[in-house]
């Protein structure tokens, strides 16, 4: 029996691969896992396995923070009073979401304030594709129809695995995620159809987040073995490769239904294989923009930075003597 | 922010955004809080999930926004995470027999056969 809480672990930093597991638990482990059980917070656990959930999930929570800053900024502009509603319960949903991530993360005996101070000290990384400016409405349109679109892919297929906190989280955040999609659908196709001037903004915007789309999923991981382990672990549940095909298998025909495109000549299905061939991506680009050298990094970090520091008197004026940090139930 | 990084965005371009360093300190941190809803009224209240609150009725506030922006509901509780008394997961297999005890369910007592084979011997 155990009251207060979960105690987390002094340093999990200081885990490292080298730790030694205990075979016979590492076993038992293996085979609750694949007997489709879920682990539970205070469940005995490979080091490798908290470390790794702890980062996956905390760097999908701060894209869920960061990700709603470049659609917040166009609430004020949205065009006409229903569309503006529709941001506005997407843009809290997104908020919402980081909230039950960073819960399902701190379970792993990580505060919270520090996953917050390691995002604005930059050493938490968070999806790139939040470094990428949103010009136009279209291209508010575009990533509510095809950014969320992809983070449903890896949310849908991160939701099966094996660790119970992370599913629960992302169960209710999928639920969710049906709304973000159909409106974003919904805005997608009225400007595709719409005008010619609105059916070449879309167009235009589309052009831009062509490759940051196709980096979305990241670089091919088939022959890591690394990511072999997570896979075993259901930590991670399909291959970058698996999930960019079955992006691309679901959203390329509702993009080319409305005489929309993506600006690649070789973007094609072999049939054959079932896999979608694309032109080379330029991976140097993504790997710059996860190195801070985005056209947004230094923006959303500061805008970040600018929340915490003005939201300081409101933290201060309800601190209370009671408050500490403590690790979520479940 | 220099000048060539300014942001596109005319909102953002407003904002005195600060330089260097920026962190919660750990005199600002908070602790959590379990949120239970009750859907409606003749139901359970049953635990959604926590939220991380300074104090309790932060905690309500933060519970409405995080768990009642869609869907019924009728009432709230939040509950310190820290108060709450439970039993350990590893401990499962105390529980493990209870389907078992077949004694305790309806289903276990059937007399029927019973009684029509002591009908056909009153015959
Ligand atoms: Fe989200
Ligand atoms: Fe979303």
């Amino acid at each position: 029996m155990y009251g207060g809480g979960f105690l987390p672990e002094e340093n999990p930093k200081k885990q490292t691969e080298t730790v030694a597991e205990d075979p016979a638990l590492l076993a038992d482990f293996q085979a609750r896992i694949d007997r489709g059980e879920k682990i539970e917070p205070h469940d005995w656990m490979p080091a490798m396995y908290r470390k790794q959930l702890i980062r996956m999930i905390e760097q999908h929570a701060h894209s869920e923070i960061i990700g709603a800053l470049p659609e917040g900024t166009w609430i004020t502009r949205a065009p006409g009073f229903r569309r503006k509603m529709a941001l506005i319960a997407k843009v809290q949903d997104e908020i919402g979401h980081g909230h039950l991530l960073y819960t399902a993360a701190e379970t792993l005996g990580k505060p919270r304030e520090q996953m917050i101070n390691d995002l604005l000290s930059g050493k938490s990384k968070y999806s790139n594709v939040f470094n990428y400016p949103a010009i136009t409405w279209a291209d508010v349109t575009v990533i509510g129809f095809l950014i969320d679109a992809a983070a449903i892919v890896n949310q849908l297929a991160n939701s099966k695995g094996s660790y119970g906190p992370y599913c629960r989280a992302l169960e209710r955040i999928c639920a969710e995620e049906a709304f973000h999609l159909k409106q974003g659908h919904d805005a997608f196709v009225y400007l595709a159809t719409g005008t010619p001037q609105q059916h070449e903004m879309l167009q235009a915007a589309v052009n831009r987040w062509y490759k940051p789309i196709i980096h979305f999923f990241g670089p091919s991981d088939k022959e890591s073995v690394h990511s072999e382990q997570l896979m075993r672990w259901k930590v991670k549940m399909a291959s970058n490769d698996d999930m960019r095909n079955q992006f691309l298998d679901m959203y390329v025909p509702k993009v080319r239904e409305v005489g929309i495109d993506f600006p690649d000549p070789n973007l094609k299905k072999d049939p054959e294989t079932g896999k979608w061939n694309f032109s080379d991506p330029d991976w140097d680009e993504f790997y710059e923009v996860i190195n801070g050298n985005g056209p947004c990094n230094a923006e959303r970090l500061a805008v970040r930075k600018w929340a915490e520091q003005k939201g300081r008197w409101v933290r201060q004026a309800l601190a209370t003597p009671y408050t500490k940090s403590t690790v979520p139930l479940a | 922010m220099s000048d060539q990084n300014k942001s596109l965005d005319p909102r953002i371009a407003r904002l005195e955004l600060p330089q260097g360093e920026s962190i919660v300190k750990p005199d600002e941190y908070w602790g959590t809080f379990e949120v239970f809803l009750q859907e409606k009224r003749g139901k359970f209240h049953q635990h959604v999930g926590s939220v991380h609150a300074p104090e309790q009725e932060m905690a309500l506030v933060f519970a409405k926004e995080q768990y009642a922006r869609r869907g019924k509901c009728v009432n709230m509780w939040v509950v310190k995470t820290t108060d709450i008394f439970a039993f350990q997961l590893a401990d499962e297999d105390m529980f493990a027999t209870t389907p078992d005890k077949q004694h305790r369910e309806a289903g276990m007592y059937k007399v029927r056969d019973r009684i029509q084979e002591y009908q056909n011997r009153q015959k």
